[in-house]
This record gives C-alpha cells, structure tokens and sequence, in this order.
C-alpha cells in the first residue's frame, strides 16, 4: 500500500502549474470575472465622489467657511452657519444618544437574560429600520409640538432616535466580541461585575465601540429627512437651542433645486463637505478597528 | 434505588475511608449534581479536598472535570442554563446557599483556565489588576514582579511590562495567567491543566511551583497527563463519563484515592484501563 503511495506521488512534474489544466483555465476565468464586477460596482462611488469633488471645488475657499449663505439674487456668502449648525445638531444627538445607546448595549450583553435580549435586540433592528421622515414626524410631534417651535433640539432629538439603534447594536456587537473567558478571568480574580464591565469588558471594546458611533455620528450628520421639519432651516447664525437652526444637509436639499446659480454652487459646496465628513469618519473609523483588541 | 446509585455510595463510602488524612478538609462535596440546561453533565459527586494536598483530577475528556471546578468557585454561575444541585462546603459554608457573596468566595479560591485567558492589557496590569480591586495595601511593583518570578515568567517579560499580555505567545500567556491567580495569594489554587500548552521546561517550573505553593495552599489540578499527576499530586481522583437513559453522558467520580494507590492498586477496573492505558 504504502509503495503504491510512493510511486503514485514520486512523479513530482505534476507539481508544476500547467496553463492548459481545465482547474486553472476556470479559475483566471472566474477571477477576471470577479475583477470587472468589482469594477462596475466601484464605479457608482467613485463617480459620485469626482462629481461632487469638481461642482463643489469652485467655491471652496475661506468665505465658504467664515460667511453665512445669501439671500437670493445676492452674490458671494458662504455655508459657515450651515456647517456650525450641524455640529449643533449632532452633538445635541450625541449627547443624547449616545450615553443611552452604550448602556443599553451594555445591559444587553452584559446583564439580560436571553429572552429580554433578544426581544430589545430585536426591537433595536426594527428601529433602525424604519425610515428616517418617520422618525422626523415623530420629533416634529413630540418636541415641536409641545415646545411650540421648530429647534436645535427638536432636530437633535430626531438625529439622536436615528443614531440609537446603531450606537446600540454596534456596541453590543462589540462587547459580544470580548471573549467569555476574559469575563471569566476577571470575575475568577473576585472583581465584581461592575469592576469587570467598567475595567476590562469596556475598555476592551472601546475601539470597535468608537467604529461604530463615529459611523453613527456620520450618518446622523448627512441625513435631511428629519430635520425639514423638525430643526427647519435659516440662513442665519443659530441663535439658541429653541430657535431654527440651518444644517448642511437641509441647505443642500434647499439650494441644490432653486433657479439661482449662487446658491447652487452653495448647495454643492455643502455636498462637498458632507462627503469629505464621511470619507474622514470612515478613515478615524479604521484607525480605530486597527487598535482593536480582539 | 437504581443499581448505579448504588454502585455510587459505595464508593463514596469506600472514598471518605480511603482519603481519611490527618489533614482537614478544605472543600467537601455532597452529592453534586451539575445541569446544563435539562441534562446532568456531572452527577452524584461526594468528596472531600484536603488542605496543604495536591488533588489531581483525572478522566476522559467531557467527564466534568471543568466542571466540578467551577463549582468551587462559583464560576458556573457565569454560564446560562447551568445550574448546580447538591452542596459544596468551603470552611463550614455551603457555598451554594443564599447568603454566600460569590464574589468573596472567588477571592479566596483562585483559578488558572484550560484556556490562557490574560486581560486585554499590560503585563503588569494583569497582576496589579486582581490586587487593586482587592484593595491591597502594598507595594505593586513588587507585588509584580514577585508573582512573574514565582510563574517562572520574570527573566522573559521584565523589559517589557508594558507590553499587551495578548502579545506574548500562549504558554507565556498561561504562565502570566498563573502569576495572576497566585499574586492574590488565595486559599485554594483551582488549576485547569495548567500545563496543556506549555513546553517541558516551562512545565518543570510550573510544577515546581506547585510543589512550592503546597506550604501555604490547597491545590486542585486537572490535568490530561498521567505522569504530571504522579509527579505533583498527593490525592488523585479519576472522573469517567457514561451514557445516560436519554442516551446523554454524563460524567462522575469513579475512584478517589492516594495517588500511588490509584496508580499501583486501584479498586476499579475503570481506573485501572485508564491509568494503565496511558502509564506503565
Ligand atoms: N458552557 C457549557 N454549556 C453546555 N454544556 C457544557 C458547557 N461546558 C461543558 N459542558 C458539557 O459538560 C460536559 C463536561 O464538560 P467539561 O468541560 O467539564 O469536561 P472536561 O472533563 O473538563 O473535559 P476536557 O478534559 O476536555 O477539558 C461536556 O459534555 C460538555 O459538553
Ligand atoms: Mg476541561
């Protein structure tokens, strides 16, 4: 038995690649393949970004960032209360959700039984799956209506039920990751489950958690549905939490379709940052994956 | 009563007179029973661990071995669905009644994992880590560097006590792993085959430990290798697994001895295929 091994492998030619073996033909088939439709998928996100890149470029200076956009007909401005504006907005959003969001997630991984944890986790999924105007209507509802203006934190308040469910999820999805023995080395040291979470499941998790809010934080900051009718728009410098407040992305939406060219230019500008504000997230986004820990 | 249970007070009869020492007991078994979810993974436990000893756990792999550890430091209580019948008794104290603290109790009986599990940190902070949370008063850099040393780790990591315990290989990670169980200087050493992925040398000093840490603890040791039980236990006590009525196995306690006893003379034939199988 074993001879007939021997010989059978003591050809070692057969080792060599051969361009004519049906395995391989297929397999640069099938690469090549593989690669042109890659290509076409990319190519969608590359043209947008050129595209954005070449109408916004022309009015990307510093007016653009120290000028408050004009008042039809009028020449010149820029999208600085635009851009503070959304700052504004998202921090309002953040402060609010993400707190709530990283101790939910802790709860769920941390301390639920199974059945809780899969029903929250279950309604955290339909949450982040219902549209954002929906969300928006409800902001508009329940803070509009009942502060009797359209605000900073009514925009806030609709951002931060967007941002929820994936502050959640992505928390909880890291936390998940931190391995059951790591736990258990720390509660076998005779740490409490306060000491564990607080000093090493956290800590632990911080760079995915940071990943996941960071995207969180990015979406939140290039969405317009929620904020039409709930933070509204003005071209002014925002005046206080309970007035209007313009955003980037309700200029964009605002400008891009009326029949002036300045505000136009304006609402490609503002595209142009919102991009840039995404491209940058994603880029401290793997940073951060990169310092992972497990 | 079924023949097995049977079977299973006699021996546990035969067992209290056979490990009757001189020494007492640390940790005495009754009856335990360990589910995991509907089914018994560990049954019908009765012993006794003595104090200053060296136990061995001997057995097939998926008899309980883990298991039963776990159950004196209450770690089972991590595990969904896993629930413990029966009584452990630490000192006069069931365990498992309801006014034990299990936090305390994993205070004072210490645990190194089958698995090397270091935390997510620096060296140093894997053993300064348990100290501080434990509100120790003294010195932690020597605290450290005492516990790497008796771990037989401090030649390799004292340039690098910065570094990320995740970044040394895994037998220096078990090793940190020990040094952080001992540098609590608890009671009880719970030892989950301490040595499974460590090289020769590295296992010499580990035992060597052990032997050492015998003065001032009691130690528990499960471990897959014969001659490392012969060469470090006092007591041996050798777990077998068996199909059950549903057809799930479940694992349990077939002999428990004096080590030479359980490796020259042992009165079941199960201990006998098993250590003479694998020693001999
Ligand atoms: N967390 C768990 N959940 C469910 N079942 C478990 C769990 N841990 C162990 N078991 C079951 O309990 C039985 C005993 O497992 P245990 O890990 O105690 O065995 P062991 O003797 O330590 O084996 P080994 O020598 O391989 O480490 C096995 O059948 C295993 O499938
Ligand atoms: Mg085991």
């Amino acid at each position: 038995m074993s001879t007939t091994t021997q010989e059978r492998y003591s050809k070692s030619d057969e080792l060599e690649r051969s361009r004519s073996r049906p395995r391989t033909i297929i397999g640069t088939l099938l690469t090549i393949l593989a690669f042109i439709l890659l290509g076409i998928a990319l190519l969608p996100l590359f043209l947008v970004i050129i595209y954005v890149i070449i109408r916004g470029a022309s009015r990307f200076d510093l007016n653009l960032f120290t000028e408050i956009p004009p008042a039809a007909l009028q020449e010149g401005g820029g999208i600085a209360s635009a851009i503070v504006g959304t700052i504004i907005l998202v921090a309002i959003a953040s402060v609010i959700s993400i707190p709530i969001g990283v101790l939910a997630a802790v709860y769920l991984s941390e301390f639920s039984s199974g059945r809780i944890a899969r029903w929250i986790r279950f309604a955290t999924n339909v949450l982040s799956g219902v549209p954002s105007i929906i969300i928006g209507i409800f902001a508009y509802g329940v803070v509009v209506l009942s502060t009797g203006t359209f605000s900073a934190v009514a925009g806030g308040f609709a951002l931060a039920i967007l941002m929820l469910p994936v502050v959640v999820r992505t928390t909880d999805e890291s936390l998940q990751i931190v391995p059951q023995e790591v736990r258990w080395a720390s509660v076998g040291v005779g740490a409490s489950d306060f000491h564990t979470v607080l000093l090493i499941v956290l800590p632990a998790a911080l760079p995915a958690i940071l990943t996941g809010t960071t995207l969180a934080v990015a979406r939140a900051a290039g969405e317009t549905a929620p904020l039409i009718f709930t933070a509204l728009f003005t071209r002014y410098w925002p005046s206080g939490l309970f007035q209007p407040i313009p955003s980037l992305s309700v200029l964009v939406y605002n400008y891009a379709a009326v029949p002036y060219e300045n505000q136009q230019e304006l609402a490609w500008a503002a595209s142009l940052i919102l991009v840039l504000l995404i491209l940058l997230t994603s880029i401290i986004s793997r940073w951060a994956t990169g310092k992972s820990t497990y | 009563m079924s023949a097995l249970e049977r079977n299973q007070e006699d021996r546990s009869d035969r067992q209290q007179q056979n490990t009757e020492q001189n020494s007492e007991a640390v940790l005495q078994t009754e009856d335990l029973t360990v589910y995991y979810g509907k089914f018994a993974a560990l049954r019908g436990v009765f012993m006794k661990i003595f104090k200053n000893k060296i136990t061995a756990f001997v057995g097939p792999s998926g008899c309980g071995k883990s298991t039963l550890l776990r159950c004196f430091n209450r770690l089972n209580d991590l595990i969904d669905g896993c629930r413990v019948e029966g009584k452990v008794i630490y000192r006069n104290k069931n365990l498992y009644s309801k006014k034990i603290d299990p936090v305390e109790v994993r205070r004072r009986i210490g645990m190194v994992f089958q698995k090397p599990n270091p935390f997510p940190k620096s060296i140093y902070e894997n053993i300064a880590y348990g100290a501080r949370i434990n509100g120790y008063k003294g010195d932690l850099d020597e605290l450290v560097e005492r516990s790497l040393q008796q771990a037989a780790l401090w030649d390799e990591v004292k340039d690098k006590l910065k570094d990320n315990g995740l970044s040394l290989s895994g037998g220096q990670q078990q090793r940190l792993c020990i040094a952080r169980a001992v540098a609590l200087k608890p009671d009880v050493v719970l030892m989950d085959e301490p040595c499974s992925s460590l090289d020769p040398v590295s296992t010499g000093k580990i035992e060597d430990l052990i032997h050492q840490l015998k003065q001032n603890y009691t130690i528990i040791i499960v471990t897959h290798n014969m001659q490392q039980a012969v060469r470090v236990s006092d007591l041996t006590a050798f777990f077998n697994a068996e199909e059950g009525e549903k057809g799930n196995r479940f694992g349990y306690l077939v002999e428990y001895d004096k080590t030479e006893k359980i490796f020259e003379n042992p009165q079941e034939e199960a201990t006998r295929e098993y250590v003479g199988g694998r020693f001999g």
